[in-house]
């Protein structure tokens, strides 16, 4: 009953990979639905990915004070996410969602 | 949610929201958009002449990579007649900068361009990971900001180049200005926001194209173009990624994107404001040199990553550094508290003794004078000070050497030394 799922892509970019095991992309299924009923959206994403898929102890790195970290930008399909709704977008199948941090040296 | 369209081209679906002005715009109009505001940059300020050969000071980071990307495509686009090099620092950092300069080097055969590179161990006798090993990793990032100054400077006279850019972008500058007026160091301040460094006189200058590019419009220029670049952290710096200015800066962008410009056009004002023999940076282009290019003290000496970025080691410091203006507090900041400041030395208020304000006039004069024409007595490389900071530093690295070191591979090494700085007394010569 709950069991449905979509198929996403997380990519991290720009020095975050290092929080995520150095790796760029990563293949997700994650529920359709959130606890609640409702249907997941991009700022359930940011502390699925928190607290399934990161396991660097740094967190503050990646989200601080339950948003992102301010100097991360998040590209959803290659928009900026602020075209898209920010947190409240809705994931789609096949939604490719792109962290890059603008943080580290240039 | 229907997709925006550009507000440009009215076709195509808008991908990016510009932080300067909320406009919303296509992949292909915002990259034309970004190309032709630094190309506005290059013309208004008149930073090029035809024939010019250009050192991009490159780290394989986002900012001197899209640099170098951008230059190339305005110098064909718009005929510059600009001959492009890149330059790299090694540091000697295992496992930092091997990667890096990799990327380096790819760009190099991406953009044509021929690449040099200079290392510490050549110019100085020291990797950074034996400055690391002898002094700890407290405080080596102010060695590795005034080794790295002065070595793209040494590298660009190696090449016979005279003028240096390098990717400073407007949150970079936003976040000297911040730093500059919380330190109530005003001629610091206005010395980082003029988008040259030196004149015809001085024999490298330095400047900023991307001065007033927003940091996360050059990560999406990256990326929509695809560049190629490289991303870490200095692993001698972890505490740069936080604690700093720059969460000051990105959490402003958050709450009012246009805040980083505003910054920046603050700081140009004030700097217009602060006198002329105080920050030694002629208004009006007279013969008087900017100070600041040979201690190197205005950006990226003090701190670290790459660009010389301040870290929040700097800004621990920084904060230290106010308490103590505090606790000497009821001082007047007049004039001639600034003159002490005048040479771009990092100076210490509490040191500072209160001179009147005729005679602290007439002491920057002659102080400038003397240190615009001034040489390091060891390596030959401009300095306000007899002994450069780099010597300094130095002379007590080199004392601290262990014995053994000295005895196996001291010899190898201070030759080494010796063969880099003949070089660049020749060169300076
Ligand atoms: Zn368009
Ligand atoms: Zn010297």
């Amino acid at each position: 009953m709950a069991s449905e799922t979509i198929p996403i892509t997380v990519e991290f970019t720009g020095g975050l990979e290092m929080l995520f095991a150095d790796q760029r992309k990563h293949s997700l299924s994650v529920p359709a639905k959130d606890e609640r009923g409702q249907a997941v959206t991009v700022g359930w994403l940011v502390h699925y990915l928190c607290v399934e898929v990161m396991k660097d102890p740094r967190k503050e790195m990646f989200v601080l004070d339950g948003h992102v970290r301010p100097g991360i930008l998040v590209l959803i399909n290659d928009a900026d996410w602020e075209l898209e709704g920010e947190a409240s977008y809705a994931l789609q199948a096949r939604d490719n969602i792109l962290f890059v941090s603008t943080l580290h040296g240039g | 949610m229907a997709p925006a369209l550009c507000a440009i081209c009215k076709v195509s679906r808008a991908l990016i929201i510009r932080p300067k002005n909320h406009q919303k715009l296509c992949k292909a109009c915002f990259i034309a958009v970004f190309e032709a505001e630094i190309h506005h940059t290059i013309t208004s300020t008149s930073l090029f002449s035809p024939g010019d050969r250009i050192a991009i000071g490159a780290s394989g980071g986002k900012d001197s990579t899209v640099l170098a990307s951008v230059l190339k495509t305005l110098n064909e686009r718009y005929n510059y007649g600009l001959d492009l090099v890149l330059l790299s620092i090694d540091e000697g950092i295992k496992g930092y900068r091997d990667d890096s300069l990799e990327t380096v080097k790819r760009n190099a055969v991406q953009y044509d361009m021929p690449l040099k590179i200079v290392g510490y161990a050549e110019l100085y006798g020291w990797t950074m990971d034996q400055v690391v090993e002898t002094i700890g990793k407290k405080g080596n990032c102010t060695y590795c900001g005034v080794f790295r100054r002065q070595a793209l400077d040494r590298g660009a006279k190696m090449l016979g180049i005279k003028h240096v850019v390098t990717g400073h972008n407007a949150d970079d500058v936003a976040e000297t200005i911040l730093m500059n007026l919380l330190r109530g160091d005003l001629p610091r301040l206005a010395r980082s926001t003029s988008i040259v460094t030196g004149d015809e006189t001085s024999e490298v200058r330095r400047s900023k194209p991307l001065k007033y590019a927003y940091e996360k419009e050059i990560v999406l220029y990256a990326h929509h173009k695809k560049l190629d670049y490289f991303s870490t952290e200095c692993i001698y710096s972890p505490e740069a990624f936080r604690g700093s200015a720059r969460s000051l800066i990105k959490n402003l962008e958050r709450v009012r994107p246009s805040a980083i410009l505003d910054v920046v056009r603050s700081g140009e004002d004030m700097a217009r404001l602060v006198p002329e023999e105080v920050t030694g940076v002629s208004h009006c282009k007279s013969q008087k040199t900017s100070l600041s290019s040979a201690d190197g003290e205005d950006q990226g000496a003090g701190g670290c990553g790459t660009n010389g970025r301040n870290s929040g080691g700097e800004m621990a410091e920084m904060e230290k550094k106010l308490q103590q203006d505090e606790e000497a507090a009821g001082r007047e900041i007049d004039i001639s508290a600034l003159s002490n400041n005048a040479n771009g030395q990092r100076h210490d208020r509490i040191e500072t003794k209160p001179e009147p304000r005729k005679a602290a006039k007439k002491d920057v004069g002659r102080k400038l004078v003397r240190q615009t024409l001034g040489t390091c007595r060891r390596c030959g490389y401009m300095s306000s000070q007899e002994i450069c900071k780099a010597c300094m530093l130095l002379e007590g690295l080199n004392k601290n050497r262990p014995n053994m070191q000295i005895e196996v591979d001291g010899e190898e090494e201070s030759s080494s030394l010796r063969k880099g700085m003949g070089e660049m007394a020749l060169a300076a010569g």
